[in-house]
């Protein structure tokens, strides 16, 4: 798989339950359908939550990692 | 299925989008997934689930509702209102149950504010939202919060008591409406 275009990041570094989500949710809103948006996290629910999330909202999640406890997750808005 | 048949008419195509002019939030074929929550209890153990799950709802694009009734209430009440009533019964009470997002006690482990207190830094320490940072992220969601009407009477609470943005107040068979239509409806 190729490299995916981030066209907005989110910091939700620190934060936790719900404001990850939330946050991310706040930035969807500003965004246009198709563009992609990345978040960083480090609570480990948001693993599970940003599945969730995608599935529940309709926005593709393309990449869900992780690396030294901070959780990076793609988004496309749908 | 209505709205699926009427939907032709209304909107024959589907218009490009008007510089300056927002496009619809949501795609219109998908149904709305619809929340309630039924928030009786002032205390920051259920008021904290209640403004969680409600954020979290709004956020993942699911209409939801608060009816906000009897100790409910009182957290809703606006910054800066503390005795509330209209007879020294309802003020006795607002007096003994300081009103406000930023005056809840615990249902259990208060010690007369030490619980809370301690709540508090535990927050903090693990950068955990408050109820009050939760409730703003809920108005900017949408989050819709509905006073019961009968509370509000009992309790002495006028409409310009409670906080800005609170919806029409209704009674018990706006509840029920409300939570038989939903897809998930909760007492806290």
């Amino acid at each position: 798989m190729g490299m995916i275009q981030i066209d907005r990041t989110l910091d939700a570094r620190g934060l936790a339950c719900p404001m990850p989500i939330v946050k991310t949710a706040q930035v969807m809103k500003t965004m246009a359908s198709g563009e992609t948006l990345e978040v960083m996290s480090t609570d480990a629910g948001s693993v599970k939550d940003f599945a969730a999330w995608s599935r529940t909202t309709g926005n593709p999640l393309l990449d869900s990692t992780s690396d030294a406890a901070v959780y990076r997750f793609v988004l496309r808005k749908a | 299925m209505t709205i699926v048949a009427e939907r032709p008419l209304e909107t024959p195509v589907a218009a490009p989008p008007e510089p300056g002019v927002e496009p619809a939030a949501a795609p219109i074929e998908t149904p709305v997934k619809q929340m309630v929550i039924v928030n009786w209890s002032g205390e920051l153990d259920r008021i904290w689930p209640t403004l969680i799950l409600s954020s979290a709802a709004a956020a993942s694009g699911v209409q939801c509702k608060v009816f906000v009734t009897f100790w409910g209430l009182l957290p809703f009440v606006k910054d800066g209102v503390r005795i509330t009533g209209d007879n020294w019964k309802q003020k006795m009470l607002s007096a003994m149950n300081r009103p406000g997002i930023d005056h809840l006690k615990l249902s259990k482990m208060n010690f007369m504010g030490m619980g809370p207190w301690m709540m508090g830094t535990l927050r903090k320490q693990y950068q955990i939202a408050s109820p009050r940072e939760l409730l703003e992220a809920c108005q900017a969601l949408g989050v819709e919060f509905i006073p019961c009407q009968m509370s509000m009477d009992m309790f002495g609470l006028k409409r310009e008591d409670l906080i800005d943005g609170m919806g029409e107040p209704a009674g018990a068979a706006t509840a029920i409406e409300i939570m038989t239509e939903a897809n998930a409806s909760l007492f806290i």
